[in-house]
């Protein structure tokens, strides 16, 4: 059995080899292998990452969860990097940004998605809706600062709000995978019981786990949790008392990651403290102090500045340029500014000059010219 | 005497404007059924150009070759036409997919997808049938208007047109280089014209190494059949196109226009000058998907960047406007307008045949008109209807 697994193994890497050489390239010139391999089978690729959906899961009303099974490109990722995940819609490719949420010792080699479904989250939405098993879908490699040190902390305190709990979680089951014994505290805040996801499984972690310490926050009034309200100072004296000596790790909406941040700044804690925004702040449009206009150099177009971000002002001028995670991580939408100042809507810094800016995270501080 | 020059600047105004809702509603309505149209189709090609070079390696077998070479010419057709053409004219940018994207995609043709966009795109489309704008117009080889100068050379117009049919890629990927100004008109250097071919060439080696050398190669011993396989299809696959880009410009009624008429142009000009600069073509699905739909060369000037398997469903709207405006919808069987093309071709090889025939040319007429059009642009042209 195990040299019938070698010999495989070797085959495919020979395989492999073949199709990245000089000469399987210009045999498939101009359009490479992969536009080939796919006409066989749509997971084929030497170096995309395509993944299969191998089961769907509705945990809450409003969430879904995937499970993927990426092809031999997957190089994996550390509990609490993301990923982004590209699928069609209505004949558009659509790409998000999802943390997997499975322990990095899942042995089938899947990796876990869940995703929140906003009214109008028009990606989230076809998740829920339209994928189903068998579907393909287009992963990129995991990526992000926000993981899981390899030198694993003594004492974690995990932090999260809404669907801000998949890379913790992800940390959380590697941990228990690990027999980790350092104490472990999960504070979770959602809004109601129902709206929980991996509410069993975290009872269960808990029941099984002495070290691990659950603790819900709920937001709506009547919820059976062991706490209720928005993050304060005095939740986390309760949840976790020893929170300085922690490593801390928080994902979750702007204004609670906004919170906690102030607490861990006062104490002068900020470096133990790792966070990941997993959704942007919607940038204050101020359509009324926008000035000035947005220029399009190649496309020899031209708006008034509104105030959005020069992506969605793109978009509305009936421009398509590239773009992938609308929040400044992808890259995808990157393009030069040859004249102009931007603001960047997570930090507020104004950048002015002829330079590369991401558009999707760029709001324009009266004329940009940009060429695209 | 040209329509264009009788037609008032409201008429111009009115036309684009109806064309140009056709275009906003063919545009609001993108999406899954064009992508799955062109990735149908381009599964389609990969599948036709598999066969065909799976079937050339039997190719000793005179049915296979026979088979092979079918099946490669028509995978090189689709991805030359209805794909790479259709797609480099960003016809399905709006897919966000970087396989099926004008700024990458790339053709099995020895044309570099830049210098492709540069000539064809920008030149063509823009410039149709400007005579010294559109190099189109006879690709710097050809006689192809009343209105260009004879030269002694153009009597081997004929036979230079059969060339170019044969070897049309590599005609096409040097158009950029604009030889003729080299070789003939002397207003360009060697070195010039070297430092330009340096990218296309890099993609021609390319191409003739993976079709006359590599695949011939893992055949072994049976390479020639590879070999003149391949050659095979890249010859009947330049022919077929080549034809098919004449018909859209050449037929006899086709019109030519003067430099003149692009100054101060309005949408609505351009949109009319597209329609006379181009003809149709009729036929079955078949015919129009091997021709990359230019068999709607008309509606393919008018929305250059509208998927074109749209034409067909739009071409009665098309034609009902031309019919409202009194403008001529040129269209004919794919013989009718290769003979017309052919015909004109041949007659002008030969110089116009006296001083004043040169006036019927379509231009001489137009160019005063034209002229008072874009400067005083009603009262004139009302009297000149």
């Amino acid at each position: 059995m195990n040299a019938m697994t070698q010999t495989s193994s070797r085959f495919q890497q020979g395989l492999t080899r073949l199709l990245q050489s000089r000469v399987a390239d210009i045999l498939s010139y101009p359009h490479g292998v992969d536009r080939y391999l796919e006409v066989f089978n749509p997971l084929w690729s030497v170096n995309e990452v395509r993944a299969k959906v191998e089961d769907v899961r509705y945990l809450t009303n409003d969430s879904v969860t995937l499970t993927l099974r990426p092809n031999h490109n997957w190089e994996g990722f550390i509990p609490g990097q993301f990923v982004q995940l590209s699928v069609t819609i209505d004949g558009k490719r659509q790409t998000r940004c999802y943390s997997p949420a499975n322990s990095l010792h899942r042995a089938d080699g899947c990796i876990e998605l869940t995703a929140k479904v906003h009214a109008n989250g028009f990606v989230s939405r076809h998740l829920r809706e339209q994928l189903s098993v068998g579907d393909v879908v287009l992963l990129s490699q995991a990526d992000g600062e926000f993981a899981l040190p390899a030198q694993r902390p003594e004492q974690v305190l995990l932090i999260s709000g809404g669907s801000g709990i998949t890379p913790v979680m992800s940390m959380l089951r590697t941990l228990c995978d690990e027999g980790f014994s350092g104490p472990i505290t999960f504070l979770h805040y959602a809004n109601s019981a129902a709206d929980m996801i991996y509410a069993s499984e975290l009872e269960e972690i808990a029941r099984a786990h002495d070290n691990v310490t659950l603790v819900r926050c709920f937001n709506n009034e009547g919820e059976q949790g062991e706490l209720s309200g928005l993050f304060s100072r005095e939740h986390l004296y309760i949840a976790a008392p020893e929170f300085a000596q922690a490593t801390t790790f928080l994902c979750g909406p702007p204004p609670m990651m906004a919170a906690v941040e102030k607490v861990w700044e006062e104490d002068g804690l900020a470096e133990r403290l790792h966070k990941e925004q997993f959704t942007l702040a919607a940038p204050q449009i101020e359509s009324d102090s926008a000035e000035g206009e947005v220029r399009f150099v190649q496309s020899e177009k031209m708006a008034i500045n509104n105030g959005a971000t020069l992506l969605e002002q793109a978009e509305s001028a009936g421009l398509t340029p590239e773009s992938g995670c609308r929040m400044g991580i992808c890259h995808a939408c990157t393009c030069r500014k040859t004249a102009g100042e931007v603001r960047d809507i997570r930090t507020g810094e104004i950048t002015s000059g002829e330079e590369d800016i991401q558009i999707c995270i760029s709001v324009p501080v009266g004329t940009v010219t940009l060429d695209i | 005497m040209s329509i264009f020059s009788n037609l008032t600047a409201e008429q111009f105004e009115t036309i684009g404007q109806e064309l140009d809702a056709i275009r906003n509603r063919e545009m609001a309505d993108l999406g899954e059924e064009d992508a799955t149209y062109i990735r149908t189709l381009i599964k389609r090609q990969r599948r036709l150009e598999i066969a065909g070079r799976g079937l050339l390696m039997a190719g000793f077998l005179p049915p296979a070759w026979l088979a092979g070479v079918a099946c490669l010419s028509a995978s090189k057709i689709l991805d030359n036409m209805e794909i790479g053409h259709n797609v480099m004219h960003g016809q399905y940018d709006w897919m966000g997919d970087p396989a099926i994207n004008s700024k990458v995609f790339d053709w099995d043709n020895t044309c570099t997808n830049t210098a492709w966009k540069q000539t064809h795109n920008f030149e063509h489309h823009t410039f149709t049938n400007v005579l010294d704008k559109d190099h189109d117009i006879g690709y710097g080889i050809l006689r192809m208007s009343e209105d260009q100068e004879w030269e002694p050379r153009f009597i081997f117009n004929p036979i230079l047109a059969g060339i170019l049919a044969t070897f049309f890629q590599h005609f096409v990927a040097v158009q950029s280089l604009k030889l003729e100004d080299y070789l003939i008109y002397k207003t360009k250097t060697k070195e010039e014209v070297k430092a330009e071919f340096k990218p296309t060439w890099k993609k021609m080696r390319k191409q003739l190494v993976k079709d006359y050398l590599l695949f011939p190669a893992l055949a072994g011993p049976f390479a020639p059949f590879v070999f003149a396989g391949n050659m095979a299809a890249n010859v009947a696959r330049n022919l077929w196109s080549s034809q098919v880009i004449y018909n859209g410009h050449f037929p006899e009624e086709v019109e030519q226009f003067p430099e003149s008429v692009i100054e101060n142009e309005t949408r609505g000009q351009w949109y009319v000058r597209q329609l006379l600069g181009s003809a149709n073509f009729e036929g079955g699905r078949l015919m129009h998907v091997m021709s990359g739909n230019l068999s709607f060369q008309i509606e393919h000037h008018l929305f250059p960047d509208l998927p074109a398997h749209r034409y067909a469903r739009i071409a009665p709207e098309v034609r009902a406007i031309c019919e409202k405006h009194g403008l001529p919808y040129n269209t004919g069987s794919f013989v009718k307008q290769s003979l017309s093309v052919w015909k004109r071709i041949f007659k002008l090889s030969l110089p116009n045949k006296s001083k004043d025939d040169s006036g019927k040319g379509p231009l001489n007429g137009l160019r005063a008109k034209v002229v008072s059009l874009t400067r005083e642009p009603q009262s004139e042209t009302r009297k000149a209807a």
